[in-house]
């Protein structure tokens, strides 16, 4: 089957790849370019864990084709930090160990980070919402509730 | 919220420690926040194929025959598997502790006995070949009559889940279809006691569900070895488990892993090591064999379901004077390690308290649904939500309140358990008091006076005269309901205290490892102890003096050929020792 | 038709590490020429942060700065031989043998030191940041670097140590049930609020109030993280999650995160834990391993709290809102329990 090439940026820098048809950008990502912090968690569009940003909305990237997102800007929790600075997002979780396994936490931190784009003071609903489609089974969501609550009101939030 | 109380036993602590007791930061939350942290599947390798499984559409059934001549023509299938093509397709997980018998094929041969047990696998250079090619798979079936419910299973005339275990029950010391624990006489205290009560508890399956889903990436190392990423909880175990299966000497596997998303006791039974390791070898490339999570929600073996029936008897005052517990381990097809868990049952019995007579009869039965794993407070977790709903009963029934009725019965330092070991180190007192209190729930004066360090030993420390019996006994049928009972006299014990910790290490000359306190002293094993005239116990002696003598590393010492384990398959001595 | 409140309670203990022994875990620890250590392990971070409280144990015993430890595992050709992560064993064995084995490295690591500045090694002692010296005589000092560094390139000594921490594998009694199982017993009691809609069968954990006796904790906020995920787990298990609905009937199972039944983050439960610490005679600095057990505590507390609050007593997990419905109608109605205590001393 001829493969299709795809360009997007992704975390800023233009990247390029062969894909199918139906090739999900979950897996471009991953076994194309080697970006391995958006995780497989069901396939099916219900745990969050792929949860990446195109064009800055949260979209679940196991369900999202890889030709779907030609000339548009790809934004995954490896492309948080701003080069060894981490995010206002990820230094609240560390402070509020909101991370057991981890897996979850890259999407966890996407979803968060789309929240605070659109809405710079959140209430406790509203990232009780934000993060409702993510699913954790270690931490009780606690803490990472109160995390995301921790950096809203930290300088630097909204950076995008 | 946490709050430390450190007032309490403060005495029995030194806090003038450098970094042990303070909340640092993680080693690993840097990796987690930035998605660096490598798990299994993060893992690039040219060349990679993705292997899926064909399994049963039958809970059981007879397998006529496998037609794989169409899926292996499909695009991209590069091989096909079935049973014939595993080097040793039957194994248990616990056989690399020498216990229990070989009971599970790896790829199912001649029948199914449950519903999504691999039958084929198939190795494609796409995940999307590899499932379709799966539909080419041609299986005839013969449906074969199921059993799910634990007791039926146990019934004589029951359809036969695994043949390895005729009587759908595991064989614990080659002579019970159970485990026993008895302590006291049951009997006689249930016909003294002004209350006794009885009821019948369901623990639910419960599907461990990490987020990240079990798999596994191999792939052909150098020297005719192969490196493999694993979500295993226990790396080397799994190595072992994998190195039997595909008949590997142990040092051709290079198992990397250690960072797990999530396991909660469903990453313990390499359900992906093996095929994955079989197939790199069998076509020289990488190979993914990762279960989608429909796969994982149905097949990854739950926490196994556990039937609980409590039977109390209970003195006006409150005071519960006898105990007696039948449960039920649903194992699914396939033993796995539920035969331990009952084992690690019978010595939880009866939870956290101090009840002059005890028994307790703990079943293992095999029925036709996913094997059962181990999760989270496994063996335990079941059977404390049916004592202590049991005891929310007995209170009630007592007219006491729960806490004061708790404290009143809660085991203390120096009480004699069932398993005729001495409680030390306890706290059940405490934390009740501590949990009234911040909960504002009144305690009377007398019940916050108890103290988990006073109010035990003595008389309670003692093992009483204990009623044994044969019910149970494998082999005939009679028997099963027959009950030959004997009185074995008190302070009767039979299993020498074997637990010194080997600590090894250190090297002449070199600070020794001084202040590991010792808990319990080196006794020497009773030889050839006839049965009902054993040494008798005796409890716990102080602690020994702390001076190191090293222990002769365990592989010097050999285990005793009489020492039999769990009863079912004598251990040989430490984990690792393959038997073929 | 209305929301009754019920509060119910339960305690328990926790076995640590695997029923009868046979469960041995080995460590081995080195220093690179600066006085940096690697701790090398087969053990499992599943998420309940083996990695972190193996390095502390390790920096505390050798009696360098926590930054000066790290810890690499897993990988079965470097790390030694450890049975895994589960039976709540990993702090409890692996911190023993992590123990041993920092206790030898220390040991070179005196020697060294003590050659350098020419006195006996066992008159020095560690400061934790770093530095090495004469009991008593802080001035005579010498960096761990320096030492490590004299070790490697003037001396010939290899800093390192390994461990092992093994209970030897014991027999159960076929007639009696006699065993030696565990050595350690983690403890616990817990009290569920809830309240329970007499219309729609819903529960809603209103919060949790526990104690825990843990022996030493090595780290509270990862104590914590134990705790809490844990309690939200027994909520899970309570109130909704099973694959066979119908048990045993083992159709109308759940296929994805769609169809089993988890809380989300709008059902999170306050939850407040007291921590008592009584060491384990026989733990790393007389720690436990609350990772299994603090599930267990709130299944029956939240069943019992259930039977407070409308009478019903549900004895088959999970405790779904058909099976309160069906208890409610069978008693006749909503029957509630006496009052219990008054308000939380928390918040």
């Amino acid at each position: 089957m001829a493969k299709i090439p795809v360009q997007f940026r992704l975390n800023g820098s233009d990247r390029a790849a062969f894909v199918d048809a139906q090739e999900t950008l979950l897996n471009t990502l991953r076994r194309g370019l080697g970006d391995f912090s958006p995780k497989y968690g069901c396939g099916q569009g219900t745990c969050g864990v792929c949860s990446v940003l195109v064009d800055g909305e949260p979209q679940l990237s196991c369900l999202t084709l890889s030709v779907a997102c030609e000339g548009r800007h790809v934004e995954t929790a490896a492309g948080l930090a701003d080069g060894p600075n981490l995010h206002p997002l990820q230094a609240a979780f560390m402070d509020h160990f909101a991370a057991q396994c981890g897996f979850c936490t890259p999407g966890m931190l996407t979803a968060a980070r789309a929240l605070l784009a659109k809405n710079p003071s959140p209430s406790r609903d509203d990232v009780i919402e934000a993060i409702s489609g993510n699913i954790c089974r270690c931490t009780g969501y606690e803490p990472i509730v109160a995390a995301i609550l921790a950096a809203a009101s930290a300088p630097g939030a909204r950076r995008a | 919220m946490l709050e430390m109380r450190k007032d309490i036993f403060a005495d029995e602590r030194d806090d003038n420690l450098n970094v042990i007791g303070k909340g640092l930061q993680r080693q690993d939350a840097p990796g987690h926040v930035t998605g660096r942290t490598r798990y299994f599947d993060d893992h690039a390798f040219e060349g990679m194929l993705h292997l899926k499984v064909v399994r049963s559409p039958h809970a059981h059934a007879r397998i006529r025959s496998i037609d794989i001549s169409a899926a292996e023509r499909a695009p991209g299938v590069k091989r096909v598997l079935r049973g014939a093509d595993v080097p040793v397709n039957k194994n248990t997980l616990l056989s690399l502790i020498n216990f229990g018998k070989d009971d599970e094929p790896t790829l199912a041969v001649d029948k199914v006995r449950y519903k999504g047990e691999p039958v084929v696998a198939i190795l494609a250079d796409s995940e999307a070949q590899a499932l379709a090619a799966r539909k080419l798979v041609r299986i005839d079936y013969e449906p074969l009559p199921t059993v799910f419910d634990v007791e039926e299973a146990l019934k004589p005339g029951a359809p036969v889940v695994n043949e390895t275990y005729p009587g759908n029950y595991f064989e614990y010391h080659e002579r019970f279809d159970h485990q026993k624990l008895r302590f006291g006489d049951v009997e006689r205290a249930f016909s003294g006691a002004d209350i006794v009560m009885e009821h019948r508890y369901q623990m639910s399956p419960i599907e461990h569900a990490p987020t990240e889903t079990n798999g596994t990436i191999a792939a052909p190392e150098q020297n005719g070895r192969f490196v493999v990423h694993s979500c295993a909880q226990g790396l080397f175990f799994a190595l072992g488990t994998t190195a039997k299966i595909v008949d590997v000497e142990s040092n051709r596997l290079h198992f990397i892993g250690g960072t797990v998303g999530g396991g909660f006791g469903g990453k313990v039974d390499s359900l992906t090591e093996p095929l994955a390791v079989l197939g790199a070898m069998l076509t020289g490339k990488p190979v993914r064999f990762v279960l989608d999570r429909e796969e994982e929600m149905l097949y990854g073996s739950p926490r196994g379901a556990e039937r609980i029936y409590i039977k109390d008897g209970v003195m006006r005052d409150g005071r519960i004077v006898a105990r007696y517990i039948r449960s039920y381990f649903d194992a699914g097809a396939y033993t796995r390690l539920s035969s331990y868990a009952a084992i690690k049952c019978t010595a939880h019995v009866p939870g956290p308290y101090w009840i002059p007579n005890v028994a307790s009869d703990i079943y293992v039965a095999y029925t036709n649904r996913c094997p059962s794993t181990a999760m989270r407070g496994f063996g335990v977790t079941a059977v404390d939500f049916a004592l202590e709903v049991q005891m929310d009963r007995l209170a009630e029934a007592a007219s006491m309140d729960p806490m004061e009725f708790r404290i009143l019965n809660a085991y203390r330092d120096g009480d004699m358990k069932p398993h005729r070991r001495a409680a030390k180190n306890t706290a059940l007192v405490e934390c009740v008091q501590v949990a009234a209190e911040k909960a504002n729930w009144p305690l009377s004066e007398q019940a916050k006076r108890q103290s988990s360090l006073t109010g035990g030993a003595g008389e309670r420390g003692q093992i009483p005269a204990t009623t044994v019996d044969t019910k149970g006994q494998i082999g005939r049928p009679e028997t099963r309901t027959g009950t030959a009972t004997q009185t074995l006299p008190a302070g009767t014990a039979r299993i020498p205290l074997s637990k010194q910790p080997v600590m090894e290490g250190a090297r002449d000359g070199r600070a020794a490892p001084t202040q590991v306190p010792r808990y319990e002293p080196a006794r020497p094993a009773a030889a050839a102890t006839p049965a009902y005239a054993p040494p008798p116990y005796q409890p716990a002696s102080p602690p020994a003096a702390p001076s190191y003598q090293p222990a002769p590393p365990p592989v010097s010492a050999p285990a005793s050929p009489a020492q039999t384990q769990h009863g079912a398959v004598r251990f040989s001595s430490v984990f690792g020792t393959r038997r073929r | 038709m209305a929301r009754h409140e019920g509060r119910g309670m339960a305690s328990v203990n926790y076995p640590i590490g695997m029923n009868l022994g046979g469960d041995p875990s080995q460590a081995l620890i080195h220093s690179n020429p600066d006085g940096k250590f690697t701790v090398a392990l087969s053990a499992i971070d599943l998420g309940q942060g083996m990695k972190q409280v193996s390095r502390q144990i390790a920096a505390e015993t050798l009696g360098v700065p926590i930054e000066d430890v790290f810890v690499d595992t897993a990988d079965s050709d470097t790390g030694p031989h450890d049975m895994g992560s589960f039976a709540s064993r990993g702090t409890h064995r692996m911190g023993n043998a992590i123990i041993v084995a920092a206790r030898e490295a220390r040991g070179v690591l005196l020697e060294a030191a003590a050659e350098e500045l020419e006195v006996n090694a066992s008159d020095l002692v560690t400061d934790g940041r770093g530095n090495i010296h004469v009991r008593g005589a802080p001035s005579k000092t010498i960096t761990v670097k320096a030492t490590a560094q004299a070790a490697q390139f003037k001396q010939g000594k290899t800093i390192a140590g390994r461990g092992i921490f093994l209970i030897p594998l014991s027999a159960v009694d076929a007639e009696t049930g006699e065993m030696n199982p565990n050595t350690a017993f983690a403890h616990a009691c817990l009290v569920a609020d809830v309240a329970v809609d007499d219309e729609t069968g819903e529960v809603e954990v209103l919060r949790m109030t526990s104690a825990y006796e843990l022996g030493r904790v090595i780290n509270p906020r990862m104590v914590e993280q134990q705790l809490v995920g844990g309690a939200w787990m027994g909520i899970s298990h309570a109130l909704y999650e099973t694959p066979e609905p119908y048990y045993p009937n083992p159709e109308h199972g759940p296929r994805d995160f769609n169809e089993y039944l988890m809380p989300g983050p709008g059902e999170i439960a306050p939850y407040h834990v007291t921590v008592l610490e009584r060491p384990a005679p026989d733990g790393p600095f007389g720690g436990k391993g609350p990772g299994e057990m603090c599930a267990n505590p709130v299944l029956p507390a939240i069943a019992n709290a259930v039977y407070n609050a409308v009478g019903v007593r549900v004895d088959e997990l999970p405790i779904t809102p058909e099976k309160i419905l069906r208890g409610i109608k069978a008693n006749g109605g909503a029957k509630p329990g006496p009052r219990r205590g008054g308000p939380v001393n928390w918040r």
